[in-house]
């Protein structure tokens, strides 16, 4: 049983290893400070994905202030008040949607808000990427919102603390590491996620600061890179797999650091 | 199997064990006055027309063989099975004369004034002092940081838990041992000073010496407050309470002084239980 198992897990771990390898090697070869900073150019003249690296961070912010706060949210009231039937409703649509191709949100995205504002824009991404999320923050929060210990709670209340702030004060801040984990999860869910953007943020060849412009995101240019026919491109588009993937790391070690366990 | 319908007024006929000089008198008004109370989980009853008077400053200890209903009963005294879906309750508990269950008691005012100590402690992922003081901050009791701080400090030392973490507030509390996580608990119930203090086995999972401190402890309290204790150990409510409240399958057999209570009890089922005939 042991060696079946330890087995198993070379086998998962060794394949992420495989592919982080591979990724670094086919990558950093084309790997510079230029890279990272300049804007694309065409082929053979070089270039590089630093308007795709201020994109996807912008897109990520954008989308983490709508989608976290929502899918929190909901997370709360489905492990606080949800033991009804429409808590029972909630709970099933939220799962329903955690189930929805991604490329069915960006293309429902682009119906509602693209279409009336008539053109691509760094909204819109953020907009089909924080509808990606809600659902995932929103079960994680639940599920680790349910692990609190049930008497934590009732030592607040038995201390004269309305249920607002028993969860506020101190069912929250019990599981806060727990929430920050599913927040992060999410947000490195969606920082590899292509076809919404495709449909919505579109992707841009240049820098771009605006909410109503269309953006550059990591993932889309990997993708333009990848699918052309040119040598150089294929390697830019290796280097910026790189980039992301390091990205999504330094995000995880960003908020492992900080909702490491004080008490 | 006889039970007792109408109301055991608390006898206390000796005088009470330990330091406090003034042994409770049976004049004494009652805190707490519960009549033909029954509590339903679901449709499984289990409590069945409890009445009982709960004088000021004593001790009071419930014992029976679990299942019995005494931590049900404990828990209706500050409403804390509110919190249990699907729970009913009928009949009258009322504490200086209010009746407790009345529509538009205030809940949070209630469980201010009656506080509460778990069988397994449950401090805050906070500081020691957070702890403490959490009461204290969310019922606003304090108008300045000077005085929050000596409220904290005069609980810890009502609790006997100054010496030990006067130099470590800051830290967590969950770096504290058991013993002193459970006292940490009865300082975070003192600090706001109830008036009532409910204690669900306190001492039931810590070792002989922590257990033996938060005995003292109890004896100590009742200066101040009206403490109703849930115990399985019959040694405990022996050493420290002064009416000693036997509960069998939902129903109250017995009240009585705990002195006459462990030495000559007027039911036979007491004494059966007692003298370990079962449970």
């Amino acid at each position: 049983m042991t060696t079946l198992t330890a087995l198993c897990t070379v086998v998962a771990v060794g394949i992420l290893l495989i592919i982080l390898v591979y990724i670094a090697k086919q990558g950093i070869s084309s790997l510079s400070i230029r890279f990272l900073v300049d804007s694309p150019r065409p082929v053979g003249e070089g270039g590089g994905i630093g308007n795709a690296i201020v994109g996807s961070v912008m897109l990520l912010l954008l989308s983490s202030a709508i989608g976290l706060p929502l899918g929190i949210a909901v997370g709360i009231y489905l492990s606080e008040f949800g033991a009804g039937r429409f808590g029972g409703l909630v709970r099933f649509l939220v799962d329903t949607l955690t189930g929805i191709p991604s490329i069915v949100t960006g293309v429902f995205v682009y119906t509602i808000v693209v279409v009336p504002l008539k053109h691509f824009s760094a909204l819109a991404g953020g907009v089909a990427l924080a509808l990606i999320m809600i659902p995932i923050v929103a079960r994680t929060t639940e599920e680790i919102i349910r692990l609190v210990p049930q008497n934590l709670r009732e030592g607040a209340l038995a201390l004269g603390a309305p249920q607002w702030r028993v969860t506020m004060g101190v069912v929250l801040p019990a599981a806060a590491s727990g929430i920050a984990t599913g927040a992060m999860l999410a947000i490195a869910r969606v920082s590899g996620e292509t076809a919404p953007l495709l449909f919505t943020a579109f992707g841009s060849r240049f820098f771009s600061y605006y909410l109503d412009q269309p953006i550059a995101s990591l993932t889309v240019q990997i993708y333009n890179y990848a699918i052309s026919p040119y040598d150089d491109w294929h390697a830019q588009a290796w280097a910026a797999t790189l980039v992301l993937m390091t990205l999504i790391l330094a995000i995880n070690i960003i908020v492992r650091f900080l909702t490491r366990k004080r008490f | 199997m006889s039970t007792p319908q109408q109301t055991i007024k608390a006898r206390i006929e000796l005088p009470a064990r330990g330091q406090t000089p003034s042994p409770p008198s049976a004049d004494r008004p009652a805190k707490i006055a519960v009549k033909d109370l029954k509590f339903f989980y679901g449709k499984t009853q289990a409590l069945h027309d409890v009445s009982l008077e709960i004088p000021e400053r004593i001790v009071m200890a419930f014992i029976g063989p679990s299942g019995c209903g005494k931590s049900t009963f404990l828990r209706t005294l500050n409403r804390m099975n509110d919190v249990i879906p699907g729970t009913r309750v009928s009949g009258q508990v009322s504490m200086d004369g209010q009746d407790i269950y009345a529509p538009g008691t205030d809940v949070v005012e209630l469980r201010r004034k009656v506080g509460m100590v778990f069988q397994k402690s449950n401090p805050f992922p906070k500081s020691i002092f957070d702890n403490v003081a959490y009461g204290l901050r969310i019922n606003r009791l304090t108008s300045s940081k000077s005085e929050l701080a000596d409220r904290v400090e005069q609980a810890l030392q009502d609790s006997a838990l100054w010496a030990e973490v006067k130099d470590r507030l800051k830290s967590s509390a969950l770096g504290l041992s058991g013993g002193q996580q459970q006292r940490l608990c009865i300082a975070r119930a003192l600090a706001i000073r109830p008036e009532v203090v409910l204690m669900d086995e306190p001492a039931s999972a810590l070792d002989p010496v922590a257990t033996h401190k938060i005995e003292e402890l109890i004896v100590e309290l009742k200066r101040q407050y009206t403490i109703v204790i849930v115990t399985h150990n019959m040694q405990q409510a022996a050493r420290v309470s002064d009416t000693t409240a036997f509960f069998l399958l939902g129903k109250l057999i017995e009240v009585n002084a705990t002195e006459k209570m462990f030495t000559n009890p007027d039911e036979t089922l007491t004494e059966d239980y007692i003298t370990g005939r079962f449970g």
